[in-house]
């Protein structure tokens, strides 16, 4: 019923322009299934139903709004349409190419850049996910009525700045597909980074992974996208064998193998394979996949290709230079080299001094340290980062690191 | 849709080698296609005046209305189908890349 739900709310939106009533009336289309269905049985085309009923709930609420004709024309043949094809529809297909351009229309306007980043997150999880304004805001550790107020400003700038709704033209499709990108992977990481056992975030994890393939579907030809779907399952796959019972931090290296997700492990290759067969140069995400997947390949933490894991830092550096990066090839460079190799590339990201204040520059310093057995250098620099660490997790393993090195 | 398109110097313009965009073409080709109604160049904020009346009293000052690193040295009014197409006629605009642009809706007084 999810891609019923996207192609009633995309194509209300296309034709109506307005996003509230859209919602509204699929809402309402949805109430009445509950309340009849049960009395009267499910209907054999049940989205054709829901469909037909969405629509002539948005005609009524027109007519009383004495909208153009012009939209209310469309609505009604649409709504005629649904009824006497009975799910025959051609856009009742969810591969077809009706329901194809809807819903790209509806994810190319939730992540305008024109938009603030946050509404951009906000109305993709709402409108595209579904999610309710409620479930968004607790997703986000906002209230109901913060997650309300940014959900409308988006959608008053959508109204007033001039976005319509419609697929960017074909020169400027990839820019704006790294657009979509981002916000996909920013509902992930935010699903990811807050491993506080918290069921919604786990969920927010699993809605970018659903994003994700969506847009994979339907835009296939984009290498980036493939790319990405390969580094959130690849990533994802990890997560039981993340933390422990007690819901401490386990690093990758004494992470138990067998508990990772060898089924979500073959999808993520194969989404890269996917990515790796449009033979485009590698972009960012695919680079992070394919060290996503040199790490899933690996059948023990010491049988890491360092070497592979090092040359795709290194091309990753190229493509999207930045500190973050910098420092994972220096944790990299001490597996490939030894400790003092990863100290010196450290030293190197720390003299730059982008990442001053963020805890994971001295909590891979001290974990070099440890290893290299420097352990009272190790014990300053690990005391260091938990001054700066933000989660309790994060904290907790830091703090038995320290106490292993026993200083 | 009508869009105020403020042109603003920048302190980080783009340094990349790529040619020149010439102002003569990009203004040949959107006052063709009738997307332009008018714009012009503004003096610099040395000649500019701030008017306030507080009070009942006027005050008039040297100088722009706020002091920033960048300040706005023309504006164009464009006539466009949307957001989109005033964003591609504002990125083949010289100061897209030698300063930055701020596209603005327009508000009209008419409308709630």
């Amino acid at each position: 019923m999810a891609g019923e739900r996207l192609r009633i709310v995309a194509g209300l939106i296309r034709v109506t322009g307005d996003w509230d009533l859209a919602e509204d009336c699929l809402q309402d289309a949805v109430e009445r299934a509950l309340a009849r269905w049960p009395r009267d049985g499910v209907p054999d085309n049940a989205a054709a139903w829901l469909t037909t009923t969405a629509h002539r709930r948005a005609l009524d609420v027109l007519r009383r709004r004495r909208t153009e004709t012009e939209k209310l024309r469309v609505l009604t043949a649409m709504a005629t349409f649904d009824e006497h094809s009975a799910g025959n529809a051609p856009d009742a297909d969810p591969h077809g190419e009706a329901y194809r351009d809807d819903v790209l229309r509806l994810l190319f306007t939730c992540c305008h850049p024109a938009l603030p980043l946050t509404g951009q997150v906000a109305l993709t999880l709402k409108t595209v996910a579904g999610l309710s304004t409620r479930e968004v805001a607790r997703a986000f550790l906002v209230s109901e009525a913060t997650m309300g107020q940014r959900l409308l400003r988006t959608r008053t700038k959508i109204a007033n700045a001039g976005i319509t709704f419609r697929v960017p033209d074909p020169h400027r499709v990839t820019e704006r597909t790294a657009g979509v990108l981002a916000v996909v992977y920013l509902v992930f990481n935010e699903g990811y980074a807050g491993t506080e056992g918290e069921g919604t975030r786990d969920d927010l994890a699993a809605e970018a992974l659903r994003l994700a393939g969506l847009v994979a579907r339907l835009l296939p030809e984009d290498d980036e996208v493939h790319g990405l779907r390969g580094l959130l399952l690849l990533q994802h796959a990890r997560r039981a064998a993340r933390t422990d019972e007690a819901g401490d931090l386990v690093p990758m290296d004494e992470q138990d193998r067998s508990r990772w997700d060898r089924a979500m492990v073959s999808a993520g290759l194969a989404s890269l394979t996917a990515a790796r067969d449009t033979g485009r140069p590698p972009g960012s995400y695919r680079l992070q996949a394919e060290i996503a997947a040199t790490h899933a390949m690996a059948p023990a933490a010491a049988a890491t290709d360092w070497v592979r894991v090092v040359d795709l830092y290194d091309a990753l550096l190229r493509v999207q230079p930045s500190p973050v990066v910098a420092l994972n090839r220096a944790v990299a460079l001490g597996f490939r080299d030894g400790p003092e190799a990863g100290l010196g590339a450290l030293a190197e990201v720390e003299g730059a001094g982008e990442l001053a204040g963020y805890h994971l520059l001295p909590a891979v310093r001290a974990d070099l340290l440890r290893r290299a057995g420097r352990n009272e250098e190790a014990a300053a620099a690990y005391a260091e980062a938990l001054t700066l660490v933000r989660t309790a997790a994060e904290r907790r393993f830091l703090e038995r690191r320290l106490r292993e090195i026993g200083t | 849709m009508k869009y105020m398109m403020f042109v603003a110097t920048d302190t980080a313009p783009d340094t990349s080698p790529e040619p020149q965009a010439d102002i003569e073409v990009w203004g040949a080709d959107v006052d063709g296609r009738g997307k332009w109604v008018m714009g012009d160049r503004l003096r610099p904020l040395e000649d500019a005046t701030t008017v306030r009346v507080r009070s009942g009293e006027l005050l008039v000052t040297d100088g722009p209305f706020t002091e920033s690193k960048e300040w706005i040295m023309g504006f164009d009014i464009l006539e466009c189908e949307d957001l989109d197409e005033a964003i591609e006629i504002a990125s083949k605009h010289p100061m897209a890349r030698n300063g930055r642009l701020e596209l603005r809706p327009f508000w009209p007084i008419d409308e709630g």
